[in-house]
């Protein structure tokens, strides 16, 4: 029958492809792979469509539309969205704090400079890497002469420091510190000579267990009272030290947890090979348990930066000191209180997330094994 | 928590220590004048009292105290270095050394001036807690405030302070108890209670962040006494009397009539009267008794003013604070602000 012999008839050729179906590819494909593949997830994207059409056109107009964006104090912000006409003459004060105007270039360079040596610190494939490197080790004092001065330089005192560059300055600082601090603390805590593991215990737990703020306060307050009043440390340096230990505390525990995912193995292997313990520890544990703690290294690295906020309990007011101090300026008191902590936190946010970023990438490339 | 006792353990051990070990308190005037600069402590930033303007520079009638006492002792009023204090680090700065004078909005009490070892050496601003209620409500005084809501801070003085004034006034009132002074001061804006109490120096600038300020007003008593002034370390007698000699000097200032203005032109020659000659030098030589030069007076008044013009200036009713004198007026003018004779 006709029919039979169709169902039997074989094919010579391969069919030519077909494109996927409308429903699978494009806008509409992924809308219904990512938004509508269930009720619970129609339901959801409908939720959160609405949520955002109630909230995000309002922002709009507040923060922009409505907002004022001219003017010499409060009383000059009219109209009901925010009140921007601050940031003209502000801005710097919220960059800089009273650092003084004529050498806000120091700042400038230092936080140009800033981005070669980040830069050659975190990327491989990079031009003159070996030079690079170098330059990145010497960063530190080149900055540090910027900032406070000599060689030639004007000095500008600590006191000066402030707005989002003291934040970057504390938080820079305190991350470059707080990591090599944390790896030999974890190293400490689980080495086989007594003194080490409990000097290193001691301390991990007490700057672990004490509120942050506290230990600052007795950093500013209880050295002043027991040291004469000439050997006095300046204040900025004490609370660096501080949140650095604060954060070598939290990062040992974390570096911690990476060394012991490493297997009993690995140890014996290299030492099976010769290795002395430092080798052991450079060439094949540390490598393998840093990647593994990146999360945690990172996490670590966001709430210390977050940290440097409480630097305003030594009187330094970093851009959340800035935001709060000119909501008390009776010029603008009641008229700027959300837009100067919005400014902040859109500061704050750009550093975290890149922050985050960087660790996703990095823990992508050196996603070698452990599949 | 153990640690955090022992951390405040030792920080009260160290005030001891240095209390114990440190009575002679070597002479602050000269520790000024060798370092060239007075370290003043301020406020972290307090509407009216002590802020910044557009350069950076710190401003506000906390601050004026300090610039007239930096004129007096050495001449310049720009030779500060402001630390910035909060409530907790204050008194330890004060202690140790880190400053030389407080001028940080600080009610002048009896543990403060005995126990903690500092020395009050005046008023320059009368606070104490006030009301601010809607116009609407058709009641002129605190006193007639019988059946309303009253939003309040809870475990402050203010509350204890109101439970005291109703009861001796006979008042029946709600309490609307709410965690912190900003919260109350939102509650209070939507209605949620028809008055609203907290310092009257604090509600001044509240109502002036209204956007219907005229449809409040602040009523006329006052409830609690919170004489803030600046203070010294204890034991320096000479350096409290040139610290209460310079506020004594802007407030009799006011009193004869010198001002900013004509400071320098009444110091040129001596007056009419007197006491104008004895205070600013050109009679007598009260400035030598204090360890001064004799113009130390005009120097503090040429800083910023005297007590009317700095009141004015930062926190007057021109200003957006829009305080008005009340207590803080001279005595001949109905207030309490009263300086001893210069004589």
């Amino acid at each position: 029958m006709s029919d039979e012999r169709a169902f039997y008839r074989s094919q010579a050729e391969m069919l030519p492809p077909r494109p996927a179906p409308a429903a699978t590819v494009g806008v509409v494909g992924w809308m219904r792979a990512n938004l509508f593949s269930s009720y619970l997830n129609i339901a959801l994207t409908l939720m959160s469509a609405g949520l955002l059409w109630v909230a995000v056109p309002p922002f709009l107009d507040w923060a922009l539309f409505g907002a004022d964006f001219s003017g010499a104090t409060g009383a000059d912000c009219t109209g009901d969205g925010a009140c921007w006409a601050w940031l003209d003459q502000r801005i710097e004060q919220f960059l800089y704090g009273f650092y003084p105007a004529e050498s806000y270039w120091r700042v400038n360079l230092a936080v140009i400079l800033l981005v070669p040596a980040l830069a050659y610190l975190l990327f491989d494939n990079l031009p003159y890497a070996r030079y690079g490197r170098f330059f990145s080790v010497a960063y530190p004092v080149i900055a540090a002469v910027l900032l406070v001065g000599g060689f030639g330089l004007e000095s500008v005192t600590t006191d000066k420091f402030g707005g989002f560059m003291l934040n970057l300055v504390a938080g820079l600082a305190g991350i470059v510190l707080s990591l090599p601090i944390g790896i030999l603390l974890a190293l400490g805590r689980r080495s086989r000579l007594p003194v080490v593991r409990i000097l290193c215990v001691v301390f991990i737990e007490i700057f672990r267990g004490v509120p942050l703020i506290t230990l600052l306060f007795v950093a500013i307050v209880i050295l002043q009272l027991f040291l004469p009043p000439e050997v006095s440390l300046d204040q900025l340096i004490r609370v660096m030290i501080m949140i650095t230990l604060f954060a070598s505390a939290y990062m040992a525990e974390v570096i911690r947890g990476g060394l012991q995912a490493i297997s009993q193995g690995q140890y014996e292997a290299s030492q099976a090979m010769g290795l002395g313990y430092w080798q052991m520890m450079r060439l094949v544990v540390l490598p393998q348990a840093l990647k593994i703690s990146i999360p945690g290294i990172v996490n670590t690295f966001i709430g210390l930066f977050k940290d440097t906020t409480l630097v305003i309990i030594i009187g330094l007011f970093d851009i959340l000191g800035q935001a709060r101090l000119l909501q008390t300026n009776p010029e603008w008191i009641g008229e700027v209180d959300h837009e100067t902590f919005l400014l902040a936190a859109v500061f704050f946010f750009v550093i975290c997330f890149s922050m985050s970023r960087y660790s996703i990438n990095l823990e992508k490339s050196l996603d070698t094994g452990r599949q | 928590m153990r640690l955090k006792i022992l951390a405040h353990a030792a920080v009260v051990t160290g005030m001891l220590v240095m209390v114990g070990t440190a009575p002679s308190q070597s002479a602050t005037l000269d520790d000024v004048r060798a370092a060239g600069e007075l370290k003043c402590g301020i406020n972290t930033g307090l509407a009216g009292f002590a802020h910044t303007d557009d350069q950076g520079n710190w401003t506000g009638f906390d601050v004026a105290y300090c610039r007239a006492l930096a004129a007096a002792v050495l001449g310049d009023s720009s030779k500060i270095k402001f630390v910035h204090l909060t409530g907790k680090t204050r008194f330890p700065a004060l202690q140790s050394g880190e400053i030389d004078v407080l001028s940080r909005n600080t009610t002048w009490t009896l543990s403060r001036d005995v126990d903690l070892g500092f020395t009050f050496i005046g008023v320059n601003y009368y606070d104490g807690q006030g009301f601010i209620g809607r116009k609407s409500l058709g009641v002129m005084s605190a006193k007639e405030l019988s059946g309303a809501s009253i939003c309040i801070q809870t475990g402050t003085t203010t509350e204890l302070n109101l439970a005291d004034f109703a009861r001796t006034n006979n008042i029946d009132y709600e309490p609307v108890p709410i965690e912190t002074n900003a919260e109350a001061r939102a509650a209070y804006e939507a209605e949620r209670c028809d008055v609203y109490t907290t310092d009257a120096s604090g509600l001044a600038a509240t109502k002036a962040t209204f956007e219907d300020a005229d449809q409040h007003m602040v009523y006329p008593e006052i409830v609690s006494k919170e004489p803030l002034g600046p203070l010294v370390r204890q034991g320096d007698d000479q350096w409290a009397d040139i610290a209460r000699w310079v506020l004594n000097a802007l407030i009799i200032a006011e009193e004869l009539g010198v001002t900013q203005a004509n400071v320098e032109e009444m110091a040129a020659g001596k007056t009419d009267n007197p006491e104008v000659n004895r205070m600013l030098g050109t009679e007598g030589s009260y400035g030598e008794m204090l360890g001064l030069d004799a113009r130390w007076a005009v120097q503090a008044i040429a800083a910023e003013g005297n007590y009317a013009e700095i009141f004015d200036r930062y926190i007057g009713p021109d200003t957006k604070l829009g305080l008005g004198r009340g207590l803080n007026a001279l005595y001949k003018d109905g207030g309490i602000l009263y300086a001893p004779p210069f004589r």
